[in-house]
């Protein structure tokens, strides 16, 4: 198995897309793991978006009550605050990953040592595992993808199944080495039932549980979790703590909105009509769930995002993860090619929004803009044109005098030049007819370009320019003293 | 309690509201109705709110749906429940059951299993029923999902969790066809813990092949009364 690019969200460097998707382009096991779940995910997707009648209207109500929030973004939060609080939550906020982090230290601290965590992109992005264990609390993953990614000192490569690049085989290698299960099968059934009793004894003796938020209701202060295995509902209802990590983003207006959410979310996420548990809780409740329970409410360079009135929009996302299913990109490399906690194509625009276009600048050209990521997005995110803006705001962002001087920059200029007039196109034509001669193969392709052009042909050939262009066609076709139908012959495009 | 403050609070606080205050700043004004209430309503809501199905066929439909996700389905008269429900435990080999407070006392068999109020026993205790009968407030039948209002102590979401089966017991009268519909019965209930429950806890983790029972009960079975 080809090693994963070691690449820290921290670090400044991270090797960029089309370096990091090398040594995984040739994993070969790796790509039939991603190529055949994504391909699952897709498949039960499209079967249940289509018996939904509804399905363009409730992607439009999803978006709308996305951008409505967004514009009043400061008057939900205070609104759920105070009701969170009313409701017996606390309610913290951090500008930063650090200062997030350092919130939930503070509060995690038990005498048990470890605290149980629900799957949550959230405290990816912050790092949370890493600060707890530094600080000395071990943090138990209790989603079996997160569980299979931690136990496995591994990267999650999918926002909805981290563990996706993993197949059967290699789980059940995993858990007998880590678990002491020499006998374990290797049927799903028999890994799902190694992950419930090693962890039934850690939901029931650790005092805190961390998780992140699907939503956060500013009607009602209440938070919602949707999951499938039922670790969620332990984590929130067990411990007497409980302390919840959301993005800022993550605020709906009112219990209603969940009407829309709840139906377009676990459709697009895992094909199912509904998963199998959402937990709603407000507050606490006396005899019933955790006796503290803590939001920390993270901006992380979401009001960044907010400022540009191009690319917002991504914060409209909900987190289904659809769009990774359905980009032939990421079906190609899977999600550690990106380097980045999001992955995929929200990931792509995401990424280096977060990091200010300091990092992921790579990221936005990860895409070949075919659209299939708006079209299954469920609250109607268009990430082609948000990719496209972030190209600009990639060139926009370098040096001048670099910008000037780019390789790029002289070609886009030199094309500028010759496209702005009939008669240098038509002449650009006439050379590259003569230029192409020695680089046609017998076969009528050009199969090989050279120096920087070859890059197009490395993967695939390329038809040569025909003899006539339409514009030559149509002009000796006019000039003909006795134009007819069927005199001349078209020639091929 | 007292509240917990940490760090500096009141200052990340006011930072980033004023950062998002900057932000929506220079977003055009036509696109901000300043008012968040109306704006709020002006969001178009074309999708279906209500459905079309009669009452039989809510609950075939619901029916159809809870057994595709691997749930167990009955049908009774309300005057056979408890008849149902000691017949159901019995195939089930179950002979310790937890309660919850929603349940009707008429649903109980005389002769059943043992029935055991959930209110004031530790998590040892009720891991080792089991299993627990509950009502439902709301079922919606286009997802399958039964949704738990958790009221009291009685009937807490720790009692649908531990134990390794759950039987729904659920009126037809509390069947709506549609998510929209179902939301709006649950409205009153917001501010309580709620659970939505569509087939027994399952994961697709592995290879994306659906495989039921991880962490939550195993096994669900639900009597729709008709």
């Amino acid at each position: 198995m080809a090693t994963i690019p070691n690449v820290d969200f921290k670090k400044r460097r991270a090797p960029d897309f089309p370096s990091a998707a090398l040594p995984l382009l040739q994993d070969a096991q790796l790509r039939s793991n991603v190529r055949h779940a994504t391909g699952v995910i897709q498949g039960k997707r499209a079967r249940v978006v289509s018996e939904m009648p509804d399905w363009q209207a409730l992607r439009d109500a999803g978006q709308r009550i996305r951008a409505h929030t967004l514009e009043h973004l400061d008057i939900y939060l205070e609104q759920f605050e105070q009701r969170c609080i009313a409701a017996g939550g606390h309610v913290h906020w951090a500008r930063d990953a650090a200062e997030a982090n350092r919130i939930v230290l503070q509060l995690a601290q038990n005498r048990t040592g470890r605290i149980i965590k629900i799957k949550s992109m959230t405290t990816e992005e912050t790092g949370l595992n890493r600060a707890l264990e530094a600080a000395g609390i071990r943090p138990v993953e209790t989603d079996l993808a997160e569980l299979i990614v931690q136990l496995g000192h591994d990267k999650p490569s999918h926002i909805v199944v981290p563990a996706l690049h993993k197949n059967r085989s290699q789980v059940r290698e995993l858990f007998s080495r880590t678990m002491n299960l020499p006998q374990l099968g290797d049927r799903p059934e028999d890994l799902a039932e190694a992950a419930r009793v090693y962890l039934r004894r850690q939901f029931l003796s650790t005092p805190v549980a961390v998780s992140g938020a699907n939503f956060l209701i500013a009607e009602t202060g209440g938070v919602c979790i949707v999951e499938s295995e039922g670790n969620g509902r332990m984590c929130l209802t067990l411990p007497k703590k409980l302390i919840s990590i959301a993005g800022i983003d993550k605020i709906i207006p009112r219990f209603r909105d969940l009407e829309v959410l709840l139906q377009v979310l676990p459709r697009s996420a895992t094909g199912e009509r509904m998963n199998p548990y959402n937990s709603l809780w407000t507050g606490v409740h006396p005899g019933d769930g955790p006796e503290e329970f803590h939001v920390v409410l993270l901006d992380n360079r979401r009001t960044e995002v907010l400022r540009d009135p191009e690319a917002r929009e991504t914060l409209h996302c909900i987190r289904c993860g659809a769009c990774q299913n359905a980009c032939p990109v990421y079906r190609q490399t899977g999600g550690h090619a990106y380097g980045s906690v999001y992955a995929g194509p929200i990931g792509a625009i995401l990424t280096p929004q977060l990091a200010m276009m300091e990092r992921g600048q790579s990221l936005p050209y990860a895409s070949s803009l075919c659209g299939a990521c708006y079209e299954v997005c469920p609250v109607k995110i268009n990430i082609p044109e948000i990719l496209i803006h972030l190209r600009g705001r990639v060139v926009t962002g370098r040096p001048k005098v670099l910008r000037a001087f780019h390789p790029e920059a002289i070609a886009m200029r030199a094309m500028q030049w010759m496209f702005l007039r009939a008669t240098r196109f038509s002449m650009a034509q006439r050379l590259g007819r003569i230029a192409q001669r020695p680089w046609i193969r017998q076969s009528g392709w050009i199969e090989r370009l050279p120096t920087v052009l070859g890059g197009w042909t490395r993967t695939r050939d390329l038809r040569p320019l025909p003899p006539q262009s339409f514009r030559e066609w149509f002009q000796a076709r006019s000039h003909a003293s006795m134009p007819s139908q069927n005199s001349s012959e078209a020639p091929h495009d | 309690m007292t509240d917990i403050l940490i760090g500096d609070p009141l200052s990340a606080r006011s930072e980033i509201l004023a950062r998002i205050r900057s932000a929506n700043r220079g977003i055009s004004v036509k696109n901000r109705n300043t008012n968040a209430t109306e704006s709020w309503q002006d969001i178009p809501r074309t999708y279906r709110q209500c459905g079309t199905l009669t009452e039989a066929d809510r609950v075939q439909l619901l029916a159809e749906r809870l057994i595709e996700y691997g749930a167990g389905v009955y049908r009774c008269q309300s005057a056979q429940v408890a008849d149902n429900i000691a017949e159901i435990l019995r195939c089930r080999l179950k002979r310790k059951i937890l309660l919850s407070s929603d349940v009707d006392p008429d649903w109980l068999p005389q002769n059943g299993p043992a029935f055991i109020h959930g209110n004031a026993l530790s998590y040892p205790e009720i891991e080792a029923c089991e299993g627990v009968l509950t009502g439902c407030t709301v079922a919606i039948a286009v997802t399958g999902t039964l949704a738990l209002c958790h009221t009291s102590a009685g009937s807490s979401r720790v009692l649908t969790l531990l134990p390794d089966y759950h039987l729904c017991v659920v009126q037809a009268a509390a069947i709506v066809e549609t998510v929209p519909e179902g939301f709006r019965a649950l409205e009153p209930h917001r501010l309580q813990p709620i659970t939505l429950i569509s087939g027994p806890s399952a994961t697709a983790d592995i290879e994306m092949t659906r495989i039921q029972g991880v962490h939550g009960p195993r096994v669900l079975d639900c009597l729709i009364v008709v």
